[in-house]
């Protein structure tokens, strides 16, 4: 396989260059959209009535194909990054929001009771108390969201130049070289592999206090497709 | 207000309603794909993800599959599938079916495993063998999520058949492959109508579906 790293020029990007302008166009979705999830989230919790509306636009809205998605807004922000970032954050939503709000309704009531008797305001048992342990539900929707976004980001290649290691697709589909095309599907398959693992990482240091082994695994969220619902 | 002229310049041109670019024939073509890949998946996630799920067995081995499933890109796998072994839709179908199986198998897996088993134990202490249980008893309780497995695919599918048309594939996504090469952006607006507006409807069906086929008592206690 010769050429394997041999990245054509009109790319204007090493390998390396390709994986950093990938990770960004995949991840900075993922954090705006966790941003936005965990106000929604908090609304719909203390609302109830807003959960199921919101649960419905975020699925409609997700139903919309992402190419059809990029081209609509081709019009408003032009072949740029943005234009794919949009509707990556966008898509997030339908995953995150549904596991922060199980994963906050999930703290028990004797524990938020306990927490307000010991003082705790609104806020500050939020964001210690409900937070903390809505944490495995969260982590369990981002990583999802982080996987299905590293691997979303390839389309933009459709609408031009914006789609990092799926710009290497469509050259391997130009040139004839498939090893290039072999070679992003690896990168970007390792990449989302590692992102995973490494949200696994953050998970184990931020909840000292889950059980581990086979218990955690029983304990874990049912997959987002399922809360998605 | 512009994208809206391009949607209605799009649809008022007859040339758009016959043909084999026809929006008939496309949309033809796009429920076509849609429905074969969704049945192969459906064919090979349904029954593992129910019988894994009824025995209890083989959620991490399910739970690597997921993650191995989504990881993979689907465009990329596309490409790579028309690179190596031509243009085909036999080539086409393998992404679209990788693509669809992880999330039927695993909601199929997950919806059997949330079943009460207060019923289950029930089912058995009246006599009922593993096979009425699996119907009679889990597969209903189980249903909603199993469609929305189900429908989580299909959506999946409906969008990423659009991309297929990079690799000279028919369906809707034609409209928006060849609308961006021509630089005809009123044809690639009205494709990605077309495309959006077929996803909701896969939404409608599938509410449709839960509508028809969940017993009421099951639809009542959600």
């Amino acid at each position: 396989m010769s050429g394997f790293f041999d990245i054509p020029s009109d790319l204007q990007h090493s390998w390396l260059g390709l994986i950093g302008l990938h990770l960004r166009e995949a991840l900075l979705p993922v954090l705006a959209g966790l941003l936005i999830a965990l106000p929604l989230s908090q609304l719909c919790v203390r609302f109830r009535w807003l959960y199921p509306p919101v649960l419905w636009v975020t699925t409609v809205l997700y139903a919309i194909p992402s190419l059809a998605f990029f081209v609509v807004l081709i019009d408003y922000t032009g072949q740029t990054e943005l234009t794919v970032m949009i509707p990556l954050t966008v898509y997030t939503l339908v995953i995150l929001v549904p596991a922060i709000v199980d994963g906050v309704r999930s703290v028990p009531q004797e524990t938020l009771a306990a927490a307000t008797a010991m003082g705790f305001g609104p806020v500050r048992r939020y964001v210690q108390v409900q937070l903390p342990i809505a944490v495995p539900a969260i982590i369990a929707g981002l990583r999802v969201a982080t996987v299905s976004s590293i691997s979303l980001v390839s389309v933009g290649a459709l609408i031009g130049n914006q789609g990092a290691l799926g710009n290497l697709i469509n050259d391997a589909n130009i040139y004839n070289r498939p090893e290039l095309a072999v070679n992003a599907v690896l990168t970007m398959a390792v990449l989302a592999i590692l992102a995973d693992g490494l949200l696994v990482g953050v998970r184990l240091l931020m909840t000292p206090w889950m059980p581990s082994g086979a218990r955690a695994r029983r304990a874990q969220r049912p997959e987002p497709e399922v809360a998605a619902r | 207000m512009n994208i809206l002229n391009f949607i209605n310049a799009f649809f008022s041109d007859s040339a758009h309603w016959q043909g084999y670019d026809g929006i008939p024939t496309r949309l033809g073509e796009h429920v076509q794909y849609t429905l074969e890949a969704l049945a192969i998946a459906a064919a090979i996630g349904l029954p593992v993800g129910l019988v894994t799920g009824h025995y209890g067995r083989g959620g991490n081995a399910l739970a690597f599959i997921a993650v191995a499933g989504r990881a993979v890109p689907t465009f990329g796998l596309l490409v790579l599938m028309t690179l190596s072994l031509g243009f085909g839709l036999i080539n086409v179908m393998i992404p679209l079916v990788v693509l669809a199986v992880p999330p039927i198998l695993v909601t199929s897996y997950e919806a059997m495993r949330s079943v009460d088993p207060a019923p289950v134990d029930a089912a058995r202490g009246m006599g009922m063998h593993e096979v009425e249980v699996l119907f009679r008893v889990e597969l209903p309780v189980a249903l909603p999520l199993i469609l929305g497995g189900l429908r989580s695919a299909a959506i999946q599918i409906v969008s990423t058949a659009t991309i297929a048309a990079y690799v000279s594939l028919g369906g809707l996504g034609r409209y928006i492959v060849d609308g961006l090469y021509q630089r005809n952006y009123e044809k690639v607006v009205g494709g990605a109508a077309l495309v959006a507006l077929m996803a909701l409807a896969t939404l409608a069906v599938f509410w449709g579906i839960t509508r028809l086929t969940v017993s009421r008592g099951v639809l009542r206690s959600n």
